[in-house]
């Protein structure tokens, strides 16, 4: 498939791809090297030739000129759903996001090997972000019978996980931890007690009291993470658990971490913003899977994002009118996010006094090391995946200002301010806002 | 409600929809969020309706030429009778919908139903939903639709509110009591699916009630009722000690024998209204409920037909606060 890849990217990009690109006189911030320093960058081949002075004997074919912005790595985001591969992938980068984990609950769910393949096909030929494939843990993700994960793994998936889909038998979440750890993969769960949680659509606190909403009780969250990391520790399988959405629960997690587990976690970018209180008069945009829950429970994800504990996702998922034009209980949950994701990180790290190295760390290098993939970083060598962002454009978030072809997100009507300028992968200027501006 | 962590909200979702720039209510959706005084005015002039359904003629022409669309998506034949009885004193056309066996059995949506009434001319619309906050996706896809000269009543949605029940059970209370101030209301039963409870315990603090009781076992109870502005009572003998209105809740069958109470013998003994229990009430203390009552389970038939029950007396001022709210809707 990388065959394919090259193939197709030099036949659309024709002599782009080969272009030597020279970034200047931008504000690189690399987390992952702690670099916070005005450098410019050489990209030739499609990689980071040299990071300040220009290698021996470089000529630039094109010039980008950073002047008042931020060169980061291309963003790398744990969780986006693709309803359509290409407006998403065009969603993705212009979000400054070059490389995406894609859960398995797609339409049919990624248990299939095939399907896999496919989908890295697909995403591949676009020359877009890179997206990467969590594989279902099990069979249709019925939490019954395993998938089969070295398959899977060998067709693409980099990780195995339910999505939002339960495993209720715990010997079956027990074995499939083990066979997993057997081959050293990772297992993503998101950590809901399913009988718990049942038939809840909102936090169970004041507002689905006041509401008259059925409630997912914290104790939900907080029983399916003890299981899983008592489950982890007798397995030793690699385990991160995806949306935290409790106070309570980034406890255990920093717990487990003090006591020597290598878990990881993350939360998703609305949760670091958002409470019960924005459900407001039943409004279907604040419905989330986990729920909104309570403004401490909003402090502490805040406080395990500002502290590295957690990494910060956009849990992307494209939601229509007719999903969300429905009375709170039925309306889908979620909400569209590649393109808010850097500016609300942006907005959550002013709010919060946080050092954009350590805020962009959350959505890069963090990320990266959870997948255990070769991004979110500049180095020398490393593919020429990069963003370019304006950190403080205003513009205001409308369903036209958005590339995905999901529009429902509560922050429509907001003003953001931190904007992509222009999106690189494999050193190919995949997303340039001027560029669009002018069509 | 209280205020979103953002002040930043554009969408109409954020702001108080049953009232309009004026502070004037357009649509009756919860007692939530009603000022006093709205309250008031909505018992006062039910008052001034009570005496037209003691009349030869039980008619006056106040929504005449105006089409009232009673559309239940869930069944309720007793509140939607109250609704149509006090539509046509109201001299309204009536139209009576029961959706849950036409359209939205064929896949239309709700929206969609209520795009082709509002075609039909519809001037109102009373609305049961089995969906909390249904009514407020109505009224909101009204205002969006350029549509706010249509009102919207609820009449009950989920868990969430019954504001003419809360209403009319606000009327009974001042009707036998007088002055809210000084007075101890305890609601006792399932208050946790109840919507009723919800409304009456959001009016009862609106009107300033002296204190406010929520009497149940823990599974029945909202988490957090307390934050609603009530005392949590567990026990039902101390729930009703001194109490002056005692308003019980209908417990539904499919939660009389499982996970949330062991059986209906059982809640009877904890929680059910006996002439030994209701004698720790303040000697002229009434008795209220929604209805339909489960005799035998949240109430004995010996206190339901007692001389401290007012449970007849509020079905009649219920057709007077309906006239009330949908007159006051109409622009009267």
């Amino acid at each position: 498939m990388e065959s394919t890849k090259t193939t197709k990217t030099t036949e659309t990009m024709g002599k782009m791809a080969q272009q030597n690109i020279h970034i200047r006189n931008g504000r690189l911030i690399d987390p992952k090297s702690s670099t916070d320093a005005q450098r410019d960058l050489f990209i030739v081949d499609g990689h980071i030739a040299a990071i300040g002075e220009a290698p021996a004997g470089f000529v630039a074919g094109r010039t980008i000129d950073a002047s008042g912005l931020i060169v980061c790595p291309g963003l790398v985001d744990l969780s986006t759903r693709l309803a359509g591969i290409e407006p998403e992938l065009a969603a993705a980068v212009a979000g400054g996001v070059t490389a995406l984990a894609c859960p398995p609950d797609t339409n049919p769910p990624l248990d299939e090997p095939g399907l896999v393949e496919r989908l890295v096909r697909r995403s591949a030929t676009l020359g877009l972000a890179q997206v990467y494939p969590i594989g279902a843990l099990t069979r249709q993700l019925a939490g019954e019978k395993l998938a089969e994960m070295h398959s899977l793994t060998r067709a693409g998936c980099i990780a195995f996980s339910q999505a939002k889909h339960p495993i209720v038998d715990s010997q079956v979440l027990l074995r499939a931890m083990q066979y997993a750890a057997n081959f050293n993969y990772t297992i993503r769960l998101q950590p809901q007690d399913h009988n718990l949680a049942r038939d809840g659509v909102a936090h169970d606190g004041e507002v689905a009291s006041r509401l008259g909403l059925t409630g997912i009780p914290v104790c939900a969250e907080t029983v399916a993470i003890a299981t899983a990391l008592q489950l982890a520790r007798a397995t030793g399988v690699r385990l991160h658990l995806a949306r935290l959405s409790s106070a309570a629960g980034v406890a255990l997690v920093r717990e487990a971490r003090r006591s020597g587990l290598a878990v990881t976690c993350d939360v998703a970018i609305h949760h670091l913003h958002l409470s019960e209180m924005d459900i407001g008069y039943f409004d279907s945009h604040a419905r989330f899977d986990p729920p909104l829950r309570s403004g401490s429970d909003r402090d502490a994800l805040r406080a395990a994002a500002a502290e590295g504990l957690a990494a910060v996702c956009s849990d992307h998922t494209p939601v229509d009118a007719d999903g969300k034009q429905l009375p709170f209980a039925e309306a889908q949950p979620g909400a569209t996010a590649l393109e808010l994701l850097l500016p609300l990180t942006l907005k959550w790290a002013a709010e919060d006094k946080i050092p954009l190295l350590s805020a962009l760390a959350r959505i890069t290098c963090d990320p990266a090391a959870i997948l255990g993939i070769n991004a979110g970083a500049i180095t020398q060598g490393s593919p020429a995946d990069i963003c370019l962002f304006d950190p403080v454009e205003p513009w205001q978030v409308t369903p036209q200002a958005l590339r995905s072809e999901g529009k429902n997100t509560p922050f429509i009507g907001y003003e953001m301010a931190g904007r992509v300028r222009t999106t690189l992968v494999s050193g190919r200027v995949v997303f340039d806002s001027t560029g669009v501006k002018t069509e | 409600m209280p205020d979103s962590t953002y002040s930043q909200h554009r969408n109409p979702l954020h702001k108080n929809p049953q009232l309009n720039v004026h502070g004037e209510l357009t649509h009756l959706l919860s007692i939530d969020g009603l000022p006093r005084e709205i309250l008031t005015h909505i018992l006062d002039t039910a008052s001034n309706f009570l005496e037209v359904s003691d009349r030869d003629v039980k008619k006056v022409p106040l929504l005449r030429g105006k089409s009232v669309f009673n559309v239940f998506f869930e069944n309720s034949t007793r509140t939607r009778t109250t609704f149509e009885i006090a539509a046509k004193r109201l001299s309204a056309d009536v139209i009576n919908l029961d959706v849950t066996r036409s359209s939205t059995a064929k896949g239309e949506t709700l929206l969609d139903t209520v795009d082709n009434l509002v075609a039909m001319h519809a001037d109102m619309f009373v609305v049961r939903h089995a969906s909390s906050g249904a009514p407020y996706l109505i009224a909101d896809h009204l205002h969006r639709t350029g549509r706010d000269d249509v009102h919207v009543v609820n009449a009950g949605d989920g868990r969430h509110a019954h504001p003419t029940q809360g209403l009319l059970d606000m009327y009974t209370i001042r009707h036998y009591k007088r002055d809210f101030a000084n007075l101890r209301v305890a609601i006792v039963g399932d208050i946790l699916h109840s919507r009723v409870a919800r409304s009456d315990i959001h009016a009862l603090s609106t009107l300033g009630a002296g204190e406010i009781r929520a009497v149940g076992p823990q599974t029945l109870l909202p988490t957090a009722v307390e934050r609603m502005g009530v005392r949590v009572c567990h026990d039902l003998r101390e729930g009703i000690r001194d109490c002056d209105v005692v308003i019980m809740l209908r417990l539904q069958n499919e939660r009389m024998n499982g996970a949330l109470l062991p059986s209906a013998r059982e809640y009877f003994n904890c929680y059910g209204l006996t002439p030994e229990v209701l004698a720790l009430a303040r000697p002229d203390a009434i008795v209220m409920h929604p209805g339909p009552m489960n005799r035998g389970v949240e109430i004995d038939s010996e206190v339901a037909d007692g001389p401290q029950a007012v449970i007849l007396p509020q079905v009649t001022f219920g057709i007077a606060v309906r006239m009330a709210v949908m007159s006051i809707l109409a622009g009267n």
